[in-house]
């Protein structure tokens, strides 16, 4: 750090034991972070750490329950992101929101325009000013060109063009180089350190090491919303982050009975989705439980989908028990076994307003019906099979799933899904929002699938359950399988280690 | 017909700017206009050349024109307001009321009261719209049926006639001034006024980002629901003044008057290149929409066409717009990402 030390300033952004509940789930326990004038601080932290609810509540998206909140040594409350704008704070998001119709200047300048004396909006200062600032970024921009079309690095770069004409203090950049390629990596770097040495403070959250420990000066961890450590970034190795990152006992909570693993049944062969996904294969087996591991916008839920067929691929092939499954077909997907379970169920994978035994007879409709009709009485002894086999606790068949819990919710999806007897379940996030204990449930379910000889592909952001459930690991980092890990050799470390490190030089 | 070219003065860039006249949406438009124009006066040399067939040329679009240019605003901030047809009525109706029921009153105090009817009307849609959180394409079918069913209530089978009202009034809805009717001064006049406020105010180009992206425009923390009420109320408000100047120019007024003109306002701005999900487009465009709209209408039976083709070919006319708009932004965005690879290769 350039400061001496001495006069301990007031630090540019302070927070201690900041906490933020919602409703039952607690996204931050006891977030800290001390970010100095004239540095750039990276934040790092598993999914699901409480990075974004932390920026968002200094970005003046949420309020905290708890805990401090100072600027420049004053404590503050904002109540809305306008709030903390004119504080001098401003949020560079991964995938910026721009007005698409509108010129590169007009987005950097609307709501606060340069007038003249009658009002009316001098577009010679806006652009010089414009222009000004571009300059001084070194970036060469079209000014006049509408904001469409624009690469996500240019749109970051006009969100960076705003946060200085507010003369803004305080940038925080969330996950600012997942979108971008090495040669714009770059040079966002070095616009990040110039405006450092303007005095400025920045937060830097990502989830790549090698530019963590490039760019910055000092490094926060956090772990299931907590605080964990700061050090300066000389202080520390790549190693030592990874494993306060993950650095929780592995509770037995999530074990997967032995069961006898079979013939290869879901063969994926170098599917490639250009932009999404690339190269990608894989099998999975009867019997067995395969994860696909990685951060959060890896790439897992699109490589799902593409199998499933929801989404197109550009080229490769899936076959399922010898057959081919047909590219962006779901419903011959179904028809040959294979079945998806949706991330959000929510929205995906249920109806809400619709009673528990619609829900989970919803696949075999057609099976279900007689000359075009289906009786509640037919639909309701489907779906006491599966409810009764699920051991869903919902008093009544007709009570509406949207009043469900999120595990009751779940198994409601997962019984719509083994109606149709599929021989694979692709299941995303399968205990996503659901209470420990009913977890518990999820993955005796799943092992219990297994055990009957489905083979069952799982995607997951929770180490615990990757490392309790699967019997193999591929980890999906950027749109690549990077690295394939057996249940024996799959530890917490590892399987971080492959999600967040290149192996080879960024693209 | 250079609306758009009066827009701002002739700079040393002359050569950028009439580049961007042949390029602008606005042109093409115009272009049509002048060939259905041209046509027609090749079939029936009066439909140009004639005292009267000048005239009406401008005249007959005048009432829609004012309409388009409030609707367009509206559509910009990705709203539309279909109650305009039905504020027209009502205000009209109100006008000749006015006269009847208060006798000697000064033609101008009556021209307020319209206007500021309207803007109250405008007022109801875009409190609604913006606080209520109900998409606009109900709020303002509701308020069209509902202001209908007011100016109903209250005209009954009653009718308005010129006699009920005063003779320089009257004189206002067809009295030209310079060969041009004081209705299309009027009409140019707001055209100018709200493209100059659209692009050189805050609140005019905050109305094309609210348009543009509603969720970036609450994340720039600009005033949104303010915004929305505004251009709300300017319908509101040039839906009232048409109204009166209907009165004025046809001196007649019951219950149905205005009837059916939200669509051609509608028509009119998508003819004229506003973007039916906002952000884009502007005033002079949907200003010549409804010249063009109202221009066809008259053309088509002078050129032998059946009234049954009419309706038809407005209808193509608005379908072949969007098709247009639509292959338009497809083929800019293609060019401004392709520009985009280029320069970072």
């Amino acid at each position: 750090m350039t400061m001496s030390p001495n006069s301990p300033a007031p630090a540019a952004l302070e927070l201690r034991g900041v906490a933020k509940s919602f409703g039952a789930v607690v996204a931050l326990a006891s977030a800290d972070l001390r970010l100095e004038m004239n540095s750039i601080h990276a934040l790092v932290g598993e999914n699901g750490a409480g990075k974004s609810t932390l920026v968002k509540i200094v970005a003046g998206l949420y309020q905290r329950d708890a805990g401090d909140f100072l600027l420049r040594g004053e404590s503050v409350d904002f109540t809305s992101t306008a709030q903390a704008k004119a504080a001098g704070i401003a949020v560079i998001y991964q995938e910026p929101t721009l007005f698409p119709d509108l010129s590169v200047t007009e987005n950097i300048f609307m709501g606060r325009q340069p007038t003249d004396r009658y009002g009316r909006i001098d577009r010679r200062a806006m652009k010089a000013e414009a222009s000004q600032i571009f300059e001084r970024l070194a970036v060469h921009m079209d000014l006049d060109r509408p904001a469409e079309g624009l690469s996500i690095a240019d749109q970051q770069l006009i969100e960076i063009a705003k946060a200085i004409s507010l003369d803004a203090r305080v940038l925080i950049m969330d996950e600012p180089t997942a979108a971008l390629s090495g040669v714009e990596v770059d040079r966002l770097f070095a616009v990040a350190r110039s405006l450092r040495d303007e005095g400025r403070g920045i937060v830097f959250i990502s989830h790549r090491f090698d530019e963590v420990f490039a760019l910055s000066d000092t490094i926060t961890v956090m772990r299931d919303g907590r605080y964990i450590s700061t050090d300066a970034i000389t202080d520390v190795t790549e190693d030592e982050i990874v494993r306060r990152m993950v650095g929780r006992d592995i509770t037995e909570l999530f074990p997967k009975e032995e069961a006898v693993i079979g013939d290869v049944l879901l063969q994926v062969d170098d599917i490639s989705s250009t932009g999404v996904f690339s190269n990608v294969s894989f099998s999975v087996r009867s019997g067995e439980i395969v994860a696909l591991a990685g951060l959060v916008g890896a790439g897992r839920s699109e490589i799902a989908r593409a199998v499933f067929g929801v989404d197109g691929y550009d080229s490769g092939t899936v076959t399922l028990g010898g057959r081919r499954v047909p590219r962006h077909n779901p419903a011959a997907a179904m028809t040959l076994g294979l079945a998806l379970v949706p991330e959000d169920r929510r929205k995906q994978g249920l109806i809400l307003e619709s009673s528990v035994a619609r829900n989970a007879t919803l696949s075999i409709r057609t099976k279900l019906s007689r000359f075009g009709f289906i009786t509640s009485r037919a639909e309701n002894a489907a779906a006491r099979i599966w409810a009764t086999r699920l051991q869903v606790k919902s008093s009544a068949l007709d009570t509406l799933a949207g009043t469900l819990s999120g595990g009751n919710q779940q198994k409601v999806v997962l019984g719509k899904w083994l109606a149709t007897e599929p021989t694979v379940l692709i299941i995303d996030e399968p205990t996503r929002g659901i209470d420990v204990g009913t977890k518990a449930e999820v993955h005796r379910l799943l092992s219990d699938l297994a055990g009957r000889g489905l083979g069952i592909l799982m995607i997951s952001s929770e180490l615990p359950e990757v490392l309790g459930m699967a019997d193999r690991v591929l980890v999906v980092r950027e749109g690549r399988i990077t690295a394939e890990i057996a249940r024996a050799d799959a530890t917490a470390e590892s399987v971080m280690f492959a999600a967040t490190h290149a192996e080879e030089p960024v693209r | 017909m250079t609306l758009t070219s009066t827009e701002r003065p002739p700079t040393n860039a002359v050569a950028r700017l009439t580049g961007q006249f042949f390029r602008s949406r606005e042109t093409g438009i115009l272009a049509a206009l002048v060939i259905v124009i041209a046509v027609t006066t090749i079939v029936n040399p009066t439909f140009l050349f004639s005292s009267d067939g000048f005239r009406d040329l401008l005249l007959t679009p005048s009432i829609l024109i004012l309409i388009a240019v409030g609707q367009a605003m509206v559509i910009i901030t990705r709203s539309v307001d279909l109650s305009v047809g039905s504020v027209v009525g009502l205000t009209a109706y109100l006008a000749g009321r006015l006269f009847i029921d208060v006798p000697g009153i000064p033609i101008i105090a009556v021209f307020l009261i319209a206007v500021a009817g309207g803007a109250l009307l405008g007022l109801v849609n875009g409190l609604l719209v913006a606080y209520g959180k109900v998409p606009a394409l109900v709020i303002t079918l509701g308020t069209l049926y509902a202001y209908r069913g007011i100016n109903v209530l209250w005209t009954g089978s009653n009718r308005i006639n010129s006699s009920d009202m005063p003779k320089a009034f009257l004189g206002l809805g067809t009295q030209t001034l310079l060969f041009i009717p004081s209705l299309t001064i009027i009409a140019l006049v707001v055209v100018l006024a709200a493209g100059w406020y659209l692009r050189n105010k805050r609140g005019g180009r905050e109305l094309y980002a609210i348009g543009s992206d509603p969720d970036a425009a609450e994340l720039y923390g600009l005033r949104v629901p303010r915004r929305i009420v505004t251009a709300f109320v300017l319908s509101g408000a040039l839906a009232g003044l048409a109204g009166i100047l209907f009165a004025a120019r046809y001196g007649t007024t019951n219950s149905q008057t205005g009837t059916g003109l939200e669509l051609q306002a509608v028509g009119a701005a998508v003819i004229g290149g506003v973007a039916i999900f906002g952000g884009s487009g502007t005033v002079y465009g949907a200003a010549i929409g409804a010249v063009l709209l109202l221009t066809i209408n008259r053309a088509l039976p002078i050129l032998g066409i059946q009234d049954f083709w009419q309706q038809a070919v407005v209808g193509a006319l608005i379908i072949g717009a969007i098709v247009l708009d639509r292959l338009l932004a497809l083929r800019l965005s293609r060019k401004l990402t392709s520009e985009r690879q280029v320069s970072h290769d």
